[in-house]
Order: C-alpha cells, then sequence, then structure tokens
C-alpha cells in the first residue's frame, strides 16, 4: 500500500471514529450524519496531504509536525463554520493529523521514483 | 632406537596428503575442510593473485568413480551460475595424478554456526527463501543438489547465501544429462532418516556407503533418497531436505537461549514440506518459496487450511500497529468526551 492511500484510508477512519463521537454530545446528536461525513472528509484530505508529505520529506518528527499543522488548520476551518466547539473540534483533529502524519512516515510504500533515486 | 613423536608424525601425515601443485597456477596456503570425496584447500591463484577454494580427491587417476564424481560435480557447478550457487573457477588433473578443481573461496559462516546469530525469525525465514531460490534454480536446470543440509550453506560476510557441495548432484534430464557421467545405481542405504533436532542426529555429516559414496545425510534426504530409490527421486526429495533444513533453521537457539516462537503456520510449511509421500510435499521449490514470502507477507500460506481464529490472529499480527493506533484514538477520544461533559 502506498502513502498516499494509506494516508487517505487511515485519516478516513480516524476522522470517521472522530465524527462518530459526536454522538456523546445531545446538542449536535440530530446532525451526526453530516458530522461524521464532514469529519472523515476532514481526515481524508489530512491523510492524502500527510501521505504527499511523507513521499517528499523522510522525517518522522516533520512528518508528525506537519500531520499536526494540516489537521489543527482544517479543524480551525470547520470550527470557525460551526462558530463554536472549538476546543471539541481542533484538538481531536489535530491529533487525527498527527497520527496519521506518523503512520504515512513510518510505514506505507514510498513512490517507485524515489525509492529508485534512493 | 629414536621414535618420532606424535605431532612429528602428524606434520609428515599432513604434508604427504597435501596435494602437489607443481604446473598449475595455485599455490597452496592451508587446509579448510575435508568432504566426502576429498580435502577442500585455501590456495593462491596466482595468475589472478586471487585467493579459491581447491577441491581435490583423496585418491590419485582420473578414471575412477570418485574423479568421474568430482569432474562431474565441477560440470554441473558450472552450469549453474546463480549468485546463490558457489562458482567454479577451473578443474584439472595435478602433477600427483588427483583431479581437483577450483571455485569461489567463500569466506564466511556454515549456516548451522551462523544461524544461531541471527535473532529475528524474518531474517531467518528471508535467509532461507535465499536458499530456495538457488535450489529453484538448479531444479530449473534439472540438477537435484541431494545433500542439503546446514553444513552446505554458507552465509559471507555481507549475508550472501551460497549453496555448497553439489557432489551428490543428479542430473535429472534434458542436454545436461549428455555430457555428464552416468547416474548413481550402486548405492542402497537402509538408514531410517531421523528428525534434525532430536538431538541424536548429526546434522554434518553424510551417509558413506561402501564405495566410499556420500549419498545423503540422515534427518536431511528424502525418505525414498533413504531407501536408495535413485531412479524415483525428483525435486520434491530436495523438498524435503528444504523441509528439514528450515525446521532446523526454525528452531536454532537464539544466543539469548529462546527458541524462536514458531506458530501452526510455519509448522504447517515443514510438514508439508517433510511428508512422507513426495505427492504430499510441494510439488516445486517456488511453491514451497511462495508459502514463505506469503508467510513473511502476513497472508494465509498454503500448507495450513485457517480457522476464523487463525484469521483474525494473522489479521491481528498484519495490522497490530494499526489496530493498537485506533483503539488508543478511541480511548483518547472517549476520555476526551467524558472529560468534557464534566
Amino acid at each position: 500500500m502506498n502513502k498516499i492511500l494509506l494516508g487517505l484510508l487511515l485519516g478516513a477512519l480516524l476522522g470517521a471514529i472522530d465524527g462518530g463521537t459526536a454522538w456523546f454530545t445531545p446538542a449536535v446528536r440530530a446532525q451526526i450524519a453530516g458530522i461524521v461525513v464532514g469529519s472523515s472528509l476532514k481526515g481524508l484530505i489530512a491523510g492524502v496531504a500527510a501521505g504527499i508529505f511523507a513521499r517528499k520529506v523522510n522525517s518522522v518528527p516533520l512528518g508528525i509536525l506537519f500531520g499536526l499543522a494540516v489537521g489543527c488548520v482544517l479543524a480551525f476551518l470547520v470550527a470557525y463554520m460551526q462558530h463554536g466547539y472549538y476546543f471539541e473540534i481542533i484538538l481531536p483533529g489535530s491529533i487525527v493529523g498527527m497520527i496519521v502524519g506518523f503512520a504515512t512516515q513510518r510505514f506505507g510504500a514510498p513512490s517507485t521514483t524515489a525509492a529508485a533515486a534512493r | 632406537m629414536k621414535f618420532l613423536s606424535d605431532k612429528a608424525l602428524e606434520r609428515l601425515r599432513t604434508g604427504a596428503d597435501e596435494p602437489d601443485l607443481l604446473g598449475t597456477r595455485y599455490r597452496l596456503l592451508e587446509r579448510v575442510a575435508r568432504g566426502g570425496m576429498g580435502v577442500v584447500y585455501a590456495a593462491e591463484d596466482q595468475k589472478l593473485e586471487r585467493r579459491v577454494a581447491l577441491k581435490v580427491l583423496d585418491v590419485p587417476g582420473t578414471d575412477g568413480d570418485l574423479a568421474n564424481r568430482l569432474i562431474r560435480e565441477a560440470r554441473v557447478l558450472a552450469r549453474l551460475e546463480h549468485p546463490g550457487i558457489v562458482p567454479v573457477h577451473d578443474v584439472g588433473t595435478l602433477a600427483d595424478g588427483r583431479v581437483f578443481y577450483t571455485m569461489k573461496f567463500v569466506e564466511g559462516q556454515r549456516l548451522d554456526k551462523f544461524i544461531a546469530t541471527v535473532e529475528s525469525l524474518h531474517d531467518r525465514l528471508r535467509l532461507f527463501s535465499r536458499v530456495c531460490d538457488a535450489a529453484a534454480f538448479a531444479h530449473a536446470r534439472g540438477v537435484l543438489h541431494r545433500d542439503l543440509k546446514p553444513a552446505n550453506i554458507m552465509v559471507g560476510p555481507f549475508g550472501e547465501v551460497l549453496v555448497m557441495d553439489w557432489g551428490l548432484a543428479k542430473i535429472l534430464h534434458g542436454e545436461v544429462a549428455e555430457s555428464a557421467a552416468p547416474a548413481d545405481h550402486e548405492v542402497t542405504i537402509y538408514e531410517k532418516p531421523k528428525k534434525p533436532n532430536d538431538g541424536n542426529s548429526d546434522t554434518t555429516s553424510s551417509v558413506i556407503t561402501g564405495h566410499g559414496t556420500v549419498m545423503g545425510t540422515p534427518g536431511y534426504m528424502s525418505p525414498e533418497q533413504a531407501r536408495g530409490e535413485i531412479e524415483a527421486l525428483d525435486a520434491r526429495s530436495d523438498i524435503f531436505s528444504l523441509g528439514a533444513l528450515l525446521r532446523f533453521i526454525l528452531t536454532q537457539r537464539t544466543p539469548s537461549g529462546l527458541n524462536p516462537h514458531l506458530d501452526r503456520s510455519l509448522e504447517a510449511i515443514c510438514a508439508k514440506a517433510c511428508a512422507e509421500q513426495p505427492g504430499s510435499r510441494y510439488s516445486t521449490v517456488q511453491e514451497f518459496g511462495l508459502d514463505i514470502s506469503r508467510y513473511l507477507d502476513g497472508q494465509a500460506v498454503g500448507a495450513l487450511r485457517e480457522s476464523i481464529l487463525d484469521k483474525f490472529g494473522r489479521f491481528y499480527r498484519r495490522y497490530r500497529f494499526f489496530i493498537l493506533l485506533i483503539l488508543a484514538y478511541l480511548v483518547m477520544r472517549v476520555l476526551l468526551v467524558l472529560f468534557l461533559k464534566r
């Protein structure tokens, strides 16, 4: 599995779990489907970005930092559009970014051109 | 009357046994090992200024059975150009009438010594896969090794694996056979093969018949080879030996004294390779090697019919990191929800 596909799948899965936890907040339980889809999309974008980054840069700390930054920015945008729940959205979103950043650095096959160049 | 000391006698005996390399391009350096047919020496190729291994027969003469075997071994090796098979450089007759051939001098350790230094199960299996590659190549060229065992495999300083001692090789078919010496007919061995790790088996010495011809090693030769059914031997006989070799590789203790964990898939692979009936074994070395590759990749192996639990266990082992990562994330998320609710 290549790094981008790995980031995509892991990001989407963690994003879906992240969105699913909105069920524990009664005030937003009615919009759970939209939240799960949106959160999965957010995780997916962060995962793909982390995967592309991992193909270009081979460094676990930088990968984690990049994932954290992307996850944080995307979560902030979502929270900004929600006009609230900043902490509840930004914290888990950033952690998802960190995890996919780490996973794409450690696992997944590098691109063939990168492997050949090494 | 003065007697010679034991040391002096031994020195004289060794000197008398040493091959006379006059008239050849080689200079004798030291004795390395003794094989079934003769002795292997380290020698220097004075023309190319490199170290070579020189295998020389014990007895003089070029028309005897042993001489034919040694020449055939050199010819077999010459046909098997593969990174996993020791290359032959030269063949000839010494001034004292003994047949010799030279081959690459392999610096490294025999597998039976080296394996104890390999801690990781996956590294051991990768090493074994390289032996399979060499055996598969030889089979594709119509050659059976017939004496695959840890003592006949060398591991070089860079991890290269070389299959040695093709003195028992059998040429199966095709154009290769035409130029080779006739196959062995005279040998019958009645020794029952033992398991390689039963504590009593000798994993290093090969069985020698009354004719002085090495025919295999108990514990590593297939039942049909042990029964002397020479004509019936095919690739599956080597597969039996490879299975015994795999079991040896997997069960040798690590320096920390622990046996590597042998799970059901590996047990099944060993059992299939070492089946009593050739028909129950893997049909080719490639098929055998493929099962090893599948195991290394965390996939289902052909030798084992998996239960649901086995499948789950394999899935967990394959994706353990991600499963634990997702579980850790879930726990963190639940804790966060509980914290925010307070």
